[in-house]
């Protein structure tokens, strides 16, 4: 009868390599997309509207206040102080830290030197303006620690503003 | 001059507890991640960085996009059903018991409540198709509070009475949505007195 040559008692090697590879592969997969799918919420408070006294508006100081509209094409126009007479303004200025930051930084430290009280910024974003316009002028307050702003309606002489700064 | 011998010692390792470690890694996290619903209204939010994640539980959820389309969402199934109950007590429309099984599961929807029943009825990649549902109406009609109005309402109540907690609004607009469409959603929410709601974005990497 003739014999299989089985060679001895060999141990049966299998290389792990590439599995261990396709493992860790997957694991990265898993791992980037459990934290990354997440999405992130950004907290806004509205000023409370009442609707029985609907003139009860309040009174902002003019030199603690800034203005700032929202405009089309991604450009913000600001002003201190009121509309009829602004301390300063309006001026045409663009989003980011080379645009409006700065100026929101600067501002912060003059009233509070001036004042001793915080800056209050008064968000008014036209119809031109889109959805990412707000959340980057509110992100902007997030990273310049604006604490006091709130948003609210334009009006029809802002809109003019706007429209006279070619940005409605 | 004797030669020096040196001893070669074998690169191979052995990988099976390497193996071992990375498969079980892998199967907890195959396990932890949470299967991505497809949206029927995908939106493309703008980045911000804020570094707060949306709760799981207890959160409306809002879509705005595609030109104004309105998108309502709840989060969990029971809550899903006592809204819709609340609702077809409000129009005088029945669901049956599938139905409100059906539409538990629905991660959010965007048609008017008449047509609600044909969406239920149809499945999910059917329903999900692009530019099939027109949205929820959200202006109101006549003396009429818009219907936008009353699922947030009804969803409200729903969370209260289920899990006895406030629910969490959330707006989730597209980045490119003009802001009169976000108006007239914070107009209802303020409406009914929610002043607190949360934006979605995106992280963004701080520059």
């Amino acid at each position: 009868m003739a014999e299989l040559n089985t060679g001895g008692k060999q141990q049966p090697r299998v290389d792990l390599t590439p599995m261990v590879d396709l493992a860790f592969l997957l694991i990265t997969f898993f791992m980037l997309t459990t934290t990354l799918a997440k999405p992130h919420a950004m907290d806004v408070a509205m000023p409370d509207k009442d609707k029985e006294n609907k003139d009860d508006n309040l009174e902002l100081a003019d030199n603690r206040s800034m203005t700032v509209l929202l405009g089309a094409n991604n450009k913000i126009a600001y002003y201190m102080g009121q509309l009829e007479k602004p301390l300063e303004g309006p001026t045409t200025v663009d989003y980011g830290k080379s645009g409006i930051r700065p100026i929101l930084l600067k501002k912060m430290k003059d009233v509070q030197a001036a004042t001793g009280k915080g800056l209050i910024v008064v968000i008014r974003p036209s119809d031109n303006s889109n959805y990412r316009n707000l959340v980057d002028i509110l992100d902007e307050m997030k990273i310049v620690n604006a604490t006091q702003y709130m948003i609210g309606d334009i009006s029809n002489p802002e809109v003019d503003l706007l429209k006279s700064e070619g940005i409605y | 001059m004797p030669k020096i011998k040196v001893k070669r010692a074998s690169t191979t390792i052995d990988m099976t507890a390497m193996c071992d470690v990375s498969f079980l890694l892998l199967t907890f996290f195959i396990l932890t991640a949470t299967a991505r619903q497809p949206e029927p209204l995908p939106v493309d939010t703008p980045a911000s960085t804020v570094q707060i994640k949306v709760p799981d539980t207890d959160l409306g959820t809002i879509t705005v996009g595609d030109n104004g389309k309105v998108f309502f969402g709840v989060a969990g199934p029971n809550i899903r059903i006592r809204m819709l109950e609340r609702m077809s007590e409000k129009y005088s429309v029945g669901f049956s018991k599938q139905e409100k099984e059906r539409f538990s599961l629905m991660e959010g929807f965007g048609v008017p409540f008449g047509n609600l029943k044909q969406i239920i009825a149809m499945d999910n990649t059917e329903r999900n198709k692009k530019g099939l549902q027109p949205g929820i109406p959200a202006d109101s009609v006549g003396n009429n509070p818009s219907e936008l109005h009353e699922w947030i309402i009804a969803a409200r109540y729903a969370t209260k009475e289920i899990d006895n907690k406030e629910m969490r609004v959330a707006i989730k607009g597209d980045a490119k949505e003009q802001y009169p469409a976000i108006r007239k959603v914070i107009d209802i929410l303020q409406g009914q007195k929610i002043n607190k709601f949360s934006l979605v974005t995106n992280l963004r990497e701080a520059d």
